[in-house]
């Protein structure tokens, strides 16, 4: 399968782990992706916080190389990116909202957009669970984990079309195909503070202290994200969060391509597990014990 | 209970109508049974309360709703939106009053507008966003000694803070017209852009 690619500014910064283990999984499952040529920042919270044309017009220059290509679908890793990019085309298709954003573009955008989805949504495309389950060559059984989407995956929900918009699945169902035990986490699409780290850094430690108090209480061995933004606050904000709430927390913070990406046996360098700030080392540790492997028969590694 | 709402303030009544145009929500429907606010995480941090919010734009009360803290502290999670019975978008809402109070000058919380221009800015010098470029400026505009400094040698150590930006190949150019464009166009209709 060929599609359009979009990392998002993140990939080339705080979440390269994201966008390596990405890349290493798409190439493993046969997902050739191709990065938009000149790609700009869609603009994310600030853009549409500030202006809904602005952000819409920084989205549509994305879309309309991407249609310039020819590209019938355009997966991006970052649920905020993706978020963006399927507002500007939803309102795109009002003509007077298109009118006042071509005015803002060098040359007025493609009349169709390909359709924009998530990475994890194009890994789900390429291969059910039951063919997923066949390509695991170390399978996770003997991890418990949380499957965190955080909120912008899956609202709002006509805009994203993801699934339950309070209750996704996805991730799970991927995850289980690896053979890992998946906890219900109610808190799967609370927000985790998104960007207020910089300018109001207690609203950000409260909402991704809670998030990471209920993973610690249910005992998983990680929370697994979608999100860049979730992931730094979630890990990189660990310490902070930890002191917002008179604790401290010790919780493996990994995206869901890094975990695949064990699971298909892929090796590890190529993961970017190293750059994590909390270390996966004890969750790896539990996968590379012989007992787990024994107990569940089957697989080789 | 409701001490934000003040009914001797001036009521504006084109104020709802208003909202109900630039949002594209039916506010009118909302009776008040507080499920937004209940579920809101950023509720800690805001004077009204959405649900409050809510009412004040259907009683017109322009000037309330606008001046307020909460719709600056908004984290468009749409847990609101998905929540309400009566199906408003009610997050929808929250963001048309943050552009109306913009253009109408309006800004209670000015590091949020701060730190939303210094990203914006590092996208338009760069053509993507620039994390500590935004950091750095939001710092100069805030004069505000970071924060964040605790973080800045994991990040480093883990190759997660990119020091120098990544410029688009073809560069950084045509993303410049679009906030060019954009700005020029906010002048002509005189609204602060
Ligand atoms: S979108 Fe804003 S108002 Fe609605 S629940 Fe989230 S933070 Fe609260
Ligand atoms: S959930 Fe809907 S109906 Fe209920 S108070 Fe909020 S906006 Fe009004």
């Amino acid at each position: 399968m060929n599609v359009a690619y979009y990392p998002g500014c993140s990939a080339k910064g705080s979440s390269k782990d994201y966008e390596i283990s990405t890349q290493a999984v798409c190439r493993a499952l046969n997902i050739t992706l191709e990065e938009i040529p000149g790609w700009n920042c869609c603009g994310s919270t600030p853009a549409h916080a500030v202006d809904t044309e602005l952000s819409a017009a920084l989205c549509a220059r994305n879309l309309d190389i991407a249609a310039s290509q020819g590209a019938k679908l355009l997966l991006t890793p970052c649920p905020s990116c993706l978020s963006n990019l399927r507002a500007a085309s939803q309102r795109m298709e009002k003509p007077e909202f298109r009118q006042r954003v071509n005015e803002l573009l060098d040359t007025p955008a493609a009349e169709t957009f390909p359709e924009v989805l998530s990475v994890m949504q194009g890994i789900a495309m390429q291969l059910d669970k039951e063919n997923l389950a066949l390509r695991v060559k170390k399978t996770l059984k003997g991890l418990r984990l949380a499957a965190y989407y955080g909120c912008l995956m899956s609202r709002p929900a006509d805009r994203m079309r993801f699934e339950d918009p309070e209750n996704p699945q996805l991730m799970e169902d991927l995850l289980t195909a690896c053979g890992a035990e998946m906890v219900d986490f109610p808190l799967k699409t609370a927000c985790c503070g998104a960007a207020f780290g910089i300018p109001e850094r207690a609203m950000t430690a409260r909402n991704s202290g809670r998030i990471l108090e209920l993973a610690a209480r249910l005992d998983v061995d990680a929370v697994i994200t979608a999100c860049p933004l979730c992931q730094m606050n979630l890990d990189l904000r660990q310490t902070q969060a930890g002191r917002a709430l008179n604790t401290r927390f010790h919780m493996p913070v990994v995206y869901f391509t890094q975990m695949l990406g064990l699971a298909l046996g892929l090796p590890r360098k190529q993961l970017g597990l190293n750059k994590l700030a909390v270390s996966a080392d004890k969750l790896l540790g539990k996968l590379d014990d012989p007992r787990l492997a024994d107990a569940e028969g089957g697989q080789q590694s | 209970m409701n001490d934000h709402i003040d009914l001797n303030r001036l009521r504006d009544p084109s104020f709802i109508a208003a909202v109900e145009a630039q949002s594209g929500q039916n506010v009118s429907t909302c009776y008040q049974c507080g499920n937004c606010t209940a579920g809101c995480p950023a509720g800690f941090a805001y004077d009204m309360p959405v649900s409050q919010i809510m009412r004040g734009v259907q009683l017109g009360l322009r000037d309330s709703v606008l001046h307020s803290r909460s719709i600056w502290m908004c984290l468009s999670c749409s847990t609101c939106s998905q929540r309400c019975p009566n199906n408003i978008d009610v997050a929808a809402v929250m963001e048309t009053l943050r552009h109306m109070a913009r253009k109408a000058g309006y800004v209670t919380v000015p590091k949020m507008e701060k730190f939303w221009l210094s990203f914006l800015n590092t996208v338009r010098l760069f053509g993507r966003s620039h994390e500590i470029g935004t950091m750095a400026l939001y710092m100069m505009r805030s004069l505000r000694v970071f924060t964040d400094v605790d973080l800045a040698p994991t990040a480093i150590a883990k190759g997660k803070l990119g020091l120098l930006p990544h410029i688009p190949p073809g560069g950084a150019k045509p993303v410049a017209r679009i906030f060019q464009r954009y700005k020029e166009r906010a002048r002509r209709e005189g609204v602060r852009p």
